[in-house]
């Protein structure tokens, strides 16, 4: 009983990892298959859902909480406000051609059998080590890290030498918060209301 | 001895870091298969999604099962925030649209004014 328990426990990380890895692959492809565009984002929810908890057991913690903030939290949102804004009878179900069906599984079916015949043929032993999983233990909470990337201090502890004077992501990290102040300004002007237009129609 | 346990982990963590590269191939073609065959617009955005977070699930494995630091995770972290600008932008577009044309079928969307 009690080498039961002790196996169990050993066991649970690939056992959320094979639940994880389920519901994403699954609710993936039923985001494909549904014909019903709020089925699909509801299949979508869960499928990044799923892709959070892989992050969790990834070893990216500040990543997997960010995913759930943003992309769960808000990203998704948006996206059903943008079904509940246009769903109008027709257009909850429309339907796709068989003709068209059969072109994308069959190109869907090529793609994935390419990314896999290469995912499978590569060496992966010579780019994986044994330190790497040791790292991302003993720095368990990652947001010091981030945090120190995204403000410039190059980080401590990393296995590859980097460039002293190397700023690291503080160009990027400031070019996007430029760039969604302009996404936001952007789509305030596209969407607003435009009551003459409608006038018109 | 010593060798052969470091190999038998080595082939461990092969087989996990395959595992999930092989879960971001299934997503990233549902998104490519989902952004073929929807003919509703909003249908088209959940494709992009779908494949930018199967990049998002690639850049977090090669952080985690490589040596090069958390490099993998800040690119992450773009990938998540751009996405949502992009979802945004692409939301207020398909608004503009339906309001002109009364429709989000991207099939009727073949013409730049109304």
């Amino acid at each position: 009983m009690q080498r039961l328990v002790d196996s169990l426990i050993g066991s649970w990380p690939q056992m959320l990892f094979a639940i994880m890895a389920l519901t994403t692959v699954g609710c993936s492809i039923a985001v494909v298959v549904t014909q019903n565009i709020v089925r699909a984002a509801v299949w979508l929810l869960f499928t990044l859902t799923g892709t959070a908890g892989l992050f969790f057991l990834l070893g990216a913690d500040f990543v997997g909480a960010t995913q759930l903030l943003i992309y769960v939290g808000g990203t998704l949102i948006l996206v059903i406000f943008g079904v509940m804004l246009t769903a109008r009878g027709p257009f909850v179900q429309m339907k796709t051609q068989s003709g068209e069906w059969t072109m994308a599984a069959v190109v869907g079916l090529v793609l994935f059998g390419l990314l896999s015949y290469s995912i499978l043929s590569t060496g992966w032993v010579k780019v994986v080590q044994k330190q790497s999983i040791e790292i991302s233990e003993e720095n368990s909470p990652t947001t010091t890290q981030l945090g120190m990337q995204f403000l410039g201090v190059p980080p401590q502890g990393s296995l590859v030498k980097r460039d002293p004077a190397g700023i690291g992501y503080l160009l990027p990290f400031e070019i996007v918060s430029v760039h969604l102040l302009v996404v936001m300004i952007g789509a305030a002007y596209l969407a607003r209301a435009k009551r003459r237009k409608r006038a018109e129609v | 001895m010593g060798f052969v346990i470091a190999t038998v982990q080595n082939q461990t963590m092969n087989i996990e870091l395959t595992s999930v590269l092989l879960i971001g191939a299934v997503m990233f073609v549902c998104g490519v298969v989902c952004m073929a065959t929807k003919r509703n617009a909003v249908g088209i955005l959940i494709g992009a999604e779908l494949v930018l977070n199967a990049s998002n699930l690639n850049f977090v494995a090669f952080a985690y099962y490589t040596p090069f630091g958390i490099d993998g995770q800040a690119f992450a972290l773009f990938g998540i925030v751009l996405p949502a600008a992009e979802a945004a932008i692409a939301l207020a577009i398909i608004l503009n649209f339906y309001n002109n044309h009364m429709t989000v079928d991207v099939d009727r969307a073949d013409e730049l004014k109304q």
